[in-house]
C-alpha cells in the first residue's frame, strides 16, 4: 500500500475508534444517569397547584426515559439533529451553553499548555545540553513542588495573587511535561551514537536536532496529545475557582446541582476533544516516521 | 536506604503517629465550637487559632489528616486489587479478552481524571451524611483509579504468560487458576506494589480537589481537601499565614512519598 494510502487508513481507523468509544462512553454515561439515584424525582411534582392529573402527565411524560436503550437512542436521534438536551439547572439548551462556554476554556487551556510547554521545555533542554545541575536541580523542585499542589489549591492562589487562570493551568501541566520530557531526552543523549557524536566534538544543537529529536521527538508528540487531557481536566477547578465562564466552571456546576442530561454531555465532549489530539498525536508520529510507526 | 528516604519515611511516619494520636493532642475535637473565640488567631488554647465558625484548626487538621491518610491508602488497595482483577486476568488470558480489556481501560483513560470524578461523584447523592462522603469519595477514587494501573498489570501479565517459567508449569499439568495464583501472581507482586504505592498521593490529591470543590467529605468532618477551602477567603498570603499550615502539610507528605517512591518502584 502506497504511503498517503496508508495514511489515510491510519485516519480513518482512528476515526473509526473514536466514534466507537464516543458511542460506547456515551452508552455508558447514559447507563449511569439512568441508575443513578434520584433520577425519577422530578421537582415539578412537588407544586401543591398541580392536581393528580397532572401528576400523572408529568410521569408518563418521563416513561421514555426508564428503558435505558430507548433513552439512548432518543438522545442520540436529537445529538444527530443538534439537539442536545436542556440544561435542568440553567434551563438552557445544552448546545448553546457549550457554544457560549467552549472559546473560554479552549482560550485559557490553549495558553496554559503553550506556557506549561515553554517552560518544561526550555528547563528540560538547557539541563539536557548544558549539563549544568543548576538547570536540573531547579526543574526537578520545580517540578517536584508543583506535582505536591492540589489543582485547586493552585487555582486559589492564582486568585488571592491576582494571577490570570492560564498560569495555574500552566503550572499544574507543567511538572507532567518537564517529568516526562526531562526523561525522554536523557534517555536519548544515554544512546551509543549520542555519546560517540559527543564525543568526537559534534555541536550540541547539531546532536539535538540531528539525534535527540528524531529520537525523543515521537514520543514528545504523544505527550502533547495527553497534556490536552490535562489541561481539560485541570480547567474544572481553574475555572470554578478563579470565576472564568467555560466548560470547566459549567461542569462544576452541573455537578453541584447534579444537572445530569449536561454533565454527560460535558463529558462526552471533553471525551471526543481528547481522543482527537491523542489520534492527531499518532497521525502526526506517523507522518514523520511512517515506517517506525507502523 | 539514603538519607532522604529515611527522612520521608520519619516524616510520614510523624504525620500518621500525630494524627493517630488526635484523641490526646487535641481533646476538645474536630466538631466542638468555641463560640466566644470564631476565627481567633493562634494562642496557647488554639494552636492554630479558630476557624470561621470557632472550631479549633489544630484538632482540624489531625482528624483531617487522619481521615486522609487512612482511606487514601485504602482506595490504593481497592484500585490496585480491581487492576489486578481487570489487567492481571486479561494480560494472562490474552486473546480477544485482553483487547476487551485494553479497550475499557482505553475508554476510561481518555476521559481527564477529574471530570470523571466530579460525573460520578454527581450521579451519587450530595446530601448524605457525614460518613456516607467519606465512603462515597474514597469508594469513587478507588473504583475509578485502576485504569492506568491495570494498562500496566495487563502488559506484565501477558510477558509472564509468555515467560520460560510459565511455558514449563503448563507443560507440567499446572493450569486454569492455579497457574495463575501460584506462578503468575506472585511474579506481579513487585508491579502490584508500585502501582499501589503510585496511587496513595493521586487520590490524596484527587480527594484535596473534589474537598475543595464542594464535592468530598462533607463537613463537619474534616479532610485535607475541606480544609483547604479556608483558603478560598483568604485575600493576602501576610494576613493570616497560620491558614497555610494544613497546604504545608499536604506538600510535606506528598513530597515525602514522592521521595519514598524510589524510580525502581515506578518502574518495577
Amino acid at each position: 500500500m502506497s504511503l498517503p494510502k496508508m495514511l489515510l487508513w491510519k485516519i480513518a481507523s482512528h476515526l473509526g475508534a473514536i466514534a466507537a468509544l464516543v458511542l460506547l462512553g456515551g452508552l455508558l454515561s447514559a447507563t449511569l444517569v439512568r441508575l443513578a439515584p434520584g433520577f425519577d424525582a422530578d421537582e415539578r411534582e412537588l407544586d401543591p397547584t398541580l392536581n393528580a392529573e397532572s401528576v400523572r402527565t408529568l410521569r408518563e411524560s418521563r416513561a421514555g426515559e426508564h428503558n435505558i436503550l430507548r433513552f439512548y437512542s432518543g438522545y442520540l436521534r436529537g445529538a444527530i439533529h443538534g439537539d442536545l438536551g436542556t440544561s435542568h439547572a440553567l434551563g438552557q439548551p445544552v448546545q448553546s451553553l457549550l457554544r457560549e462556554r467552549w472559546p473560554v476554556t479552549a482560550r485559557v487551556a490553549g495558553f496554559g499548555l503553550l506556557l506549561a510547554w515553554l517552560l518544561a521545555a526550555t528547563l528540560a533542554f538547557t539541563a539536557c545540553l548544558w549539563r549544568l545541575p543548576v538547570f536540573e536541580i531547579l526543574g526537578i523542585t520545580l517540578s517536584g513542588a508543583f506535582l505536591c499542589i492540589p489543582a485547586a489549591v493552585l487555582a486559589l492562589l492564582s486568585v488571592i495573587l491576582n494571577a490570570p487562570g492560564y498560569l495555574a493551568i500552566a503550572l499544574i501541566v507543567f511538572p507532567k511535561i518537564y517529568r516526562y520530557s526531562r526523561n525522554l531526552l536523557a534517555k536519548a543523549y544515554a544512546l551509543p551514537h549520542i555519546v560517540a557524536a559527543r564525543a568526537r566534538g559534534l555541536g550540541e544543537v547539531r546532536i539535538l536536532a540531528w539525534h535527540v529529536l528524531p529520537v525523543a521527538g515521537p514520543q514528545m508528540i504523544a505527550l502533547a496529545g495527553i497534556t490536552v487531557s490535562i489541561a481539560l481536566g485541570a480547567s474544572i477547578p481553574v475555572e470554578a475557582l478563579c470565576g472564568l465562564p467555560g466548560i470547566g466552571q459549567l461542569a462544576w456546576q452541573a455537578a453541584l446541582s447534579r444537572d445530569l442530561p449536561l454533565l454527560v454531555n460535558l463529558t462526552v465532549l471533553v471525551t471526543l476533544v481528547t481522543l482527537l489530539a491523542n489520534s492527531g498525536a499518532d497521525v502526526m508520529i506517523y507522518m514523520l516516521r511512517p515506517r517506525e510507526a507502523a | 536506604m539514603n538519607a532522604a528516604r529515611k527522612l520521608a519515611w520519619g516524616l510520614v511516619l510523624a504525620v500518621c503517629a500525630m494524627s493517630l494520636a488526635a484523641n490526646w493532642l487535641a481533646p476538645a475535637g474536630y466538631a466542638k465550637q468555641f463560640r466566644e473565640s470564631p476565627g481567633a488567631p493562634p494562642s496557647h488554647r488554639h494552636l492554630l487559632g479558630t476557624d470561621e465558625i470557632g472550631r479549633d484548626r489544630f484538632a482540624r487538621i489531625l482528624y483531617g489528616t487522619r481521615i486522609s491518610l487512612l482511606l487514601a491508602p485504602a482506595a490504593a488497595l481497592v484500585s490496585t486489587a480491581f487492576a489486578a482483577l481487570v489487567g492481571g486476568l486479561a494480560g494472562y488470558i490474552g486473546g480477544i479478552w485482553l483487547r476487551v480489556a485494553r479497550g475499557f481501560t482505553d475508554l476510561f483513560l481518555s476521559l481527564p481524571w477529574l471530570f470523571l470524578l466530579i460525573t460520578v461523584r454527581a450521579l451519587l447523592p450530595l446530601n448524605v451524611s457525614p460518613l456516607v462522603s467519606v465512603l462515597i469519595t474514597f469508594l469513587i477514587l478507588g473504583l475509578l483509579g485502576w485504569a492506568a494501573s491495570a494498562r500496566v498489570l495487563s502488559t506484565s501479565a501477558l510477558a509472564l504468560r509468555n515467560s520460560d517459567f510459565v511455558l514449563q508449569a503448563r507443560a507440567s499439568g499446572v493450569q486454569g487458576p492455579r497457574l495463575f495464583l501460584v506462578h503468575v501472581l506472585p511474579n506481579l507482586k513487585p508491579v502490584l506494589y508500585a502501582q499501589f504505592w503510585i496511587s496513595i498521593p493521586v487520590f490524596i490529591l484527587s480527594e484535596a480537589n473534589l474537598g475543595i470543590l464542594g464535592l468530598g467529605v462533607a463537613e463537619p468532618l474534616p479532610s485535607w481537601g475541606s480544609l483547604l477551602r479556608e483558603l478560598e477567603g483568604m485575600i493576602s498570603f501576610r494576613e493570616e499565614p497560620w491558614r497555610l499550615v494544613p497546604l504545608l502539610l499536604l506538600i510535606v507528605v506528598l513530597t515525602s512519598f514522592q521521595t519514598l517512591l524510589s524510580n525502581e518502584e515506578v518502574t518495577a
